[in-house]
């Protein structure tokens, strides 16, 4: 998606027809294995019937989607009613991964860009610099996240010395919680694909604009962003798709009342309370969803270029 | 300079230091209203950085710039009136050509129509209006030199600065796109300045040339001035080819001088101020003011012995040796073969200098 978004590609030459078929059999094995297979079992599981210590029994059945999007009562019997309660957390998630994704564009791209703009020799340093934290397991690094946001946390303890604040500002446990952990942990895949988009770009250009008498704002709104746009869309999509699938910042961070589908699909997976087949289809709803919402978008974009 | 021509751009003991290093030392030029001015110079003498000094791309470590007469060398860029050619273009890759032409005037807040009308006919002057809706990269390099320059003018800026804009494109069509250039140039009544490594380029465009070198202006003026009147060596041996001869001065009267060169052949010419009796200096002369005979038609003239002769064109070259060994080269013209005797190699000829061509240089 953000090849086709980009408008400069070479097109492969006839040449190479014939070794093209053989040369691509490593990555068709790869998606076949790591993309088909796997979603085609959750296909399959999503259609069969639950079994009630986890795992499934190979009869089929609609129950998980029907589970997902209709009420039908305590004992099942009554006439079916549109169950909210799974919708809203989709709906939430959808949210909060957005704002995620706006909360690390905004960030992220100053970010890129100033180590875009740096001397060669030391935007490697700087692209290392960033990915430091990311040596640390994922899981450590929100626990840690968890520690230090506490009531009695040293941030809060910092800002009472400090004298900024009286009382511990409540962030565990709030969606802000969630934003923070969510932008935390997918901030380099907003930051990578922009780096290396701005430092691809000609600066030339920027020259050119100043020259034509265009702001510092107008510059960035009319050259820049045009030029390095299949980087924030690549950075857009490696955050907001993971972030709508996350489980540990909302589950760690967020409580009980921010839940999110990672956490919904994650239960059904553990332990003897699960139920594999609704846990599949929620997956799949949630895999059509975003594949719909990168749809849209690209066709959005698609029209924006083809008006201008 | 008169004083009734208006200075378009003054530039005042402008220095340029990155570091220690020091790109411009002290350059005072005054660049005249509806000229097309010329910097001239090799490769790394600063002739960009000058340019960009007055877009506003690099700022002034010395010194002061000013544009009719308002200092503008803490102006940002996009708030001085003056647009420029870019070397590789710079061209938007992401808008059509006519987005291109018409984006300054959208920034200078004309409306989008205004902006596309007046852009239309800016691609009209330089002949692109049937590719208005192409990609930059849809065009040839000659087509996207033609829409940097279209984008450039259609602000209507006081004064275009151009950087090497032929540079990448072949002979043939450079050669197009210069007498293009000198007559968009009469036509709209922008003061160019024109940035070239080029000497042959900046001869044939220019009203007047900087000639520029390692940071240092060397000469100013009229093509004409520079090629025939050059102040130093640098530029009579920049500027065309020369003869260069070491000449001792030996008698200067009124406006003659009478020097002496090696193994004691002697010649005069015209005295130069700053260089007096004694002084050890160059002589320069060029090729084609130099005429061969069979005998001596003067005091002046030089024997020598004819090495070769090299077909170039228009012209013959003949390589001749004096006969205190130095080297000195004749041109003549094809269209004079009728009238002058081609010398072949081994032959005997004098070699006399027409008058006043010859050229006593200061350093
Ligand atoms: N950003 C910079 N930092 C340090 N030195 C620089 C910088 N920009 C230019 N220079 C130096 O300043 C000098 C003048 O450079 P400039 O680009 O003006 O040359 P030029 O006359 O345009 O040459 P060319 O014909 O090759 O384009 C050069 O020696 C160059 O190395
Ligand atoms: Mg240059």
């Amino acid at each position: 998606m953000a090849g086709g978004a980009a408008s400069s590609g070479s097109t492969a030459s006839d040449t190479y027809a014939g070794a093209r078929h053989w040369l691509l059999m490593p990555s068709w094995f790869v998606l076949l294995i790591f993309v088909a297979a796997p979603v085609a079992m959750m296909l399959v599981y999503s259609f069969l019937t639950k079994e009630f210590r986890g795992g499934v029994i190979w009869e089929f059945s609609l129950g998980a989607y029907d589970q997902f999007f209709f009420d039908r009562g305590l004992f099942g019997d009554d006439p079916p009613q549109i169950d909210w309660t799974y919708i809203n957390i989709f709906w939430r998630s959808i949210w909060q991964a957005g704002l995620a994704t706006v909360l690390s564009l905004l960030i992220g791209f100053p970010t890129a860009y100033f180590i875009a703009t740096r001397p060669e020799r030391s935007r490697a340093l700087w692209v290392f610099v960033i990915t430091i934290p990311y040596w640390v397991n994922l899981l450590i690094r929100t626990v840690s996240m968890k520690f230090l946001l506490r009531d009695q946390g040293p941030m809060n303890d910092f800002l009472i010395w400090t004298g900024v604040i009286d009382d511990p500002l409540r962030i565990i446990n709030t969606n802000l919680a969630v934003q923070l952990g969510l932008f935390y942990s997918y901030l380099p895949f907003m930051v990578l694909p922009i780096y290396a988009a701005v430092e691809r770009y000609n600066f030339t250009l920027s020259e050119a604009a100043a020259d034509l008498y265009a702001s510092k704002w107008a510059t960035l709104r009319r050259v820049l962003l045009p030029a390095v746009k299949p980087g924030v869309i690549a950075g857009c999509i490696l955050v907001f798709v993971p972030s709508l699938g996350a489980f540990l910042a909302p589950d760690l961070l967020g409580g009980a009342r921010n839940f999110m589908i990672g956490s919904l699909i994650e239960e059904q997976f553990k332990g003897n309370a699960g139920n594999w087949p609704f846990g599949a289809a929620a997956s799949m709803i949630l895999l059509t969803l975003v594949l719909i919402i990168l749809m849209v978008f690209a066709r959005q974009q698609r029209r924006m270029g083809d008006m201008r | 300079m008169t004083d009734d021509t208006q200075i378009a751009v003054d530039v005042r003991d402008a220095v340029k230091r990155y570091g220690d290093f020091t790109a411009l030392q002290q350059i005072s030029l005054g660049i005249r209203d509806n000229e097309f001015f010329t910097l001239l110079g090799p490769s790394g003498c600063g002739k960009t950085t000058l340019l960009r000094m007055i877009a506003g791309f690099e700022d002034v470590t010395e010194g002061a710039i000013f544009l009719y007469g308002d200092e503008i060398e803490t102006l940002p860029p996009h708030q001085r009136p003056v647009n420029t050619v870019f070397q590789n273009y710079a061209l938007f890759p992401h808008m059509t050509v006519l987005e291109n032409v018409g984006f300054g005037l959208e920034m200078l807040g004309q409306s989008k129509a205004a902006a596309r009308t007046r852009a239309a006919e800016m691609l009209e002057l330089v002949q692109l209006s049937q590719f208005a809706s192409r990609k930059p990269a849809q065009l040839s390099g000659g087509q996207q030199q033609r829409v940097a320059l279209a984008r450039a003018l259609a602000p209507a800026p006081k004064v275009l600065l151009l950087d090497e804009p032929l540079s990448a494109l072949d002979q043939k069509l450079r050669k197009a796109m210069q007498i293009e250039l000198k007559h968009i140039q009469r036509e709209t009544g922008i003061t160019f300045i024109f940035v070239t490594h080029d000497q042959e380029e900046a001869l044939t465009m220019s009203d007047r040339i900087a000639v520029m070198s390692a940071g240092e202006l060397q000469q100013l003026g009229a093509p004409r001035d520079i090629y025939e009147l050059p102040r130093n060596m640098f530029v009579a041996d920049f500027i065309g080819d020369t003869n260069l001869l070491e000449v001792t001065v030996d008698e200067v009267t009124e406006c003659r001088a009478a020097c002496s060169l090696d193994g004691g052949l002697t010649l005069s010419c015209e005295a130069v101020e700053g260089v007096r009796k004694g002084a050890q200096v160059h002589l320069s002369i060029r090729p084609e003011r130099l005429v061969l005979s069979e005998t001596a038609t003067g005091a002046d003239s030089l024997r020598a012995r004819v090495l070769e002769n090299i077909f170039i064109g228009t012209d013959i070259a003949t390589l001749l040796v004096l006969d205190n060994g130095s080297e000195i080269t004749v041109r003549t013209s094809n269209s004079e073969r009728g009238s002058k005797r081609i010398f072949d190699a081994g032959q005997m000829a004098f070699v006399t200098m027409e008058r006043g061509a010859a050229r006593l240089l200061r350093d």
